[in-house]
């Protein structure tokens, strides 16, 4: 039994660090297969999103839902004007400008919460009923896991929802799989691209503020962790929100696991296994080859 | 169409093509330059050593970047690659002789390049940019993980490194024997490349660079074309990594890490990339931008450099080469086509 309660806990774990890998790298995924755009500034967004989120509840005594939403709001509504002044001028460029450009954005944000709030680590204070021990029958588990994979499945059905079953969805839909086509028909790419990146930048927010307490909180955050939400995002294929979701689950998973059983080369197989992977599927597992 | 086969080569096309690649007057000022700073600046040979060995590198990474067009982040897993090859047969006491040392190293990172080629460039576009950064993370891992042999963490330190020639010794305080010699393996690196980039074999990646389905079409081998070249510049940033690792008598992971080789990109961009000299600019401008704004403040010279490359990015993607090009254009007075 000790060691169905072993499995249960790594398992739970790593459902939960996949609920954070998803709720970040999901807007990845969705601008990369809708307009073809690497952007690596994505993490930073995730970083920019913490700090609002950490700095809110710190100095104006925000609760931490409300302060969800406050960093949702603000990175996505600063990735809007970012889109609309900037990114949009590269939509036709080359790759490797786009990954200057990005990079180059990466460090202005890294360089800036550098000065303005300082190197160290944030801590994100958890409101009183997310702390401590929960009881699962089979096992006593940490309650902020728990939670956090109880809002990663309501944010991943609500999107599946708003993907399959809204206009708009479907306009993102048509648009990853032919944008021309797409266009052809009268939808209004550029607007559904500001639209989705605002979007996808917002809950990368949210995932930086939710994900705090897993991944902490520092000016590095945005290139640390940007190497896992890229093999989140080719594994799971482009613009696909349920291949990003299972993706996610099996990397958070796989990591957890790999971490605690094998603590030495625990990352090296990620990594190993995301190039077979690729070499396999070069378009993910979830992804298909129209893009 | 000119009738006879003579005529041909008076054609402004042929006349252009075949003056392409004659020595320009300005071209030996880099290297007059080299060795001034030798005579010049004696205190300073361990910084201008380090910014050479990083030239050899930015001028590997030109040659997949600049003209093959393939975007990869993962140069920096050859540079370490040669960089351990160098240091491990050091630490060993194997082989410290540092010109064959050099050329095991290139040998070395090519094997990695031809067998990581071989496979990455079955793909593209943001598949390949994963696939060449997680090669590169996974032999850093590797590197970390077999501690007894590479030091792990804490990398492999006072390599004993043979004397050149059995006579030059390396003094890290010193480092007149390492500039000379790093000069010396550029030029020599340096020269292969610059033939390279001339030959027809030069002349057919920059057409899969430009059109790929093109150059499938007129029936050029292109995939094996693409794994010689990635090949070939990775043996270059193996020789860049193994001297690198026998002027500094050490190695750590960081020859294999992300940072290297983000900002060996940077100073290739910067310089201006498909540019024999932009890695020769480039480095200078990095090194002369980055001294400036950090004493300024430590972090202005991040925000800097982000600006930098978003400015690059948006307005002048072909460097400070690109602008001085255009601007030379603008001053210069059409010439006649002749």
């Amino acid at each position: 039994m000790i060691f169905g309660v072993d499995v249960a806990s790594m398992l739970l774990g790593g459902v939960a660090a996949g609920m954070v890998l998803f709720i970040v790298s999901v807007g990845l995924s969705v601008t990369m297969g809708l307009m073809g755009f690497v952007n690596l500034a994505h993490g930073g967004f995730a970083m920019l999103g913490g700090y609002a989120i950490a700095l809110a509840m710190k100095h104006w005594g925000l609760a931490f839902v409300p302060a969800l939403v406050f960093g949702f709001v603000v990175v996505a509504a600063a990735s809007a004007v970012l889109e609309r002044l900037l990114y949009s001028r590269l939509y036709r460029a080359t790759e490797l400008d786009q990954v200057l450009f990005t990079i180059g954005l990466v460090f202005m944000m890294i360089a800036s919460v550098t000065v303005l709030v300082g190197p160290e680590n944030q801590p994100l204070m958890l409101p009183a009923f997310l702390r401590g021990q929960i009881n699962l029958g089979i096992t006593q588990y940490r309650t902020y896991s728990v939670a956090m994979i109880v809002i990663g499945i309501l944010i991943v059905s609500g999107l599946w929802l708003a993907f399959e079953r809204t206009r708009t969805g479907a306009q993102i839909r048509a648009a990853v799989d032919n944008r021309r086509m797409a266009e052809s028909l009268g939808i209004n790419i550029g607007r559904l691209f500001t639209l989705t990146f605002a979007f996808g930048s917002g809950m990368a927010a949210l995932g930086g503020g939710l994900g705090a307490e897993f991944l902490g909180l520092d000016p590095q955050y945005a290139l640390k962790y940007l190497v896992y939400f890229l093999i989140v995002v080719a594994v799971g294929g482009l613009g696909r929100v349920t291949g990003v979701f299972y993706a996610a689950l099996l990397i958070g998973v796989l990591d957890f696991a790999l971490k605690k059983y094998v603590p030495q080369g625990g990352t090296a197989f990620v990594y190993a296994l995301t190039i077979l992977l690729l070499l396999w599927r070069p378009h993910g597992l979830f992804g298909s080859k129209t893009t | 169409m000119t009738p006879s086969g003579v005529r041909w080569a008076d054609h402004p096309a042929a006349v252009a093509l075949a003056g392409r690649h004659r020595l320009r007057a300005w071209e030996p000022i880099p290297w007059v330059l080299a060795l001034a700073f030798y005579f010049v600046f004696p205190k300073y040979l361990g910084f201008g050593t380090e910014l050479l060995i990083t030239i050899l590198f930015a001028i590997s990474l030109d040659l997949v970047l600049g003209y093959a067009g393939i975007v990869t982040l993962g140069q920096a897993a050859f540079f370490g690659a040669g960089a351990y090859t160098v240091g491990m047969l050091a630490k060993r006491g194997i082989w410290n002789e540092p010109i064959t040392g050099l050329v095991l190293a290139a040998l070395v990172a090519a094997a990695v390049g031809l067998g990581s080629g071989l496979v990455l460039l079955r793909t593209g576009g943001l598949t390949l940019l994963m696939l060449t950064l997680c090669t590169m993370a996974l032999l850093e891992e590797a590197a970390n993980l077999a501690h007894e042999y590479t030091g792990g963490f804490d990398g492999l330190d006072s390599l004993p490194i043979a004397p050149l020639f059995g006579v030059f010794e390396f003094n890290p305080l010193y480092p007149k024997t390492q500039y000379l010699y790093v000069v010396a393996v550029l030029f020599v690196c340096f020269v292969f490349v610059r033939t390279l980039v001339y030959s027809p074999f030069g002349q057919s990646l920059t057409g899969i660079r430009e059109n790929t389905l093109r150059m499938h079409a007129v029936g050029a081998p292109v995939r094996g074309r693409l794994v010689l070249c990635y090949t070939l510049s990775a043996a270059i940033a193996g020789v860049a990594g193994g001297i690198w690792a026998q002027a500094n008598a050490y190695v750590n992971l960081g020859t294999l890490g992300l940072d290297r080789a983000a900002t060996v990109l940077i100073i290739l961009v910067l310089g201006g990339y498909g540019r024999l000299y932009g890695a020769f600019v480039g480095a200078v401008a990095y090194v002369a931008l980055s001294h400036f704004l950090s004493k300024i403040y430590p972090t202005a010279w991040q925000l800097g450099l982000g600006l930098l490359l978003v400015v690059i990015a948006l307005f002048a993607r072909n460097g400070i080469l690109g602008i001085i090009e255009a601007a030379a254009r603008r001053l210069r007075p059409p010439r006649a086509a002749s």
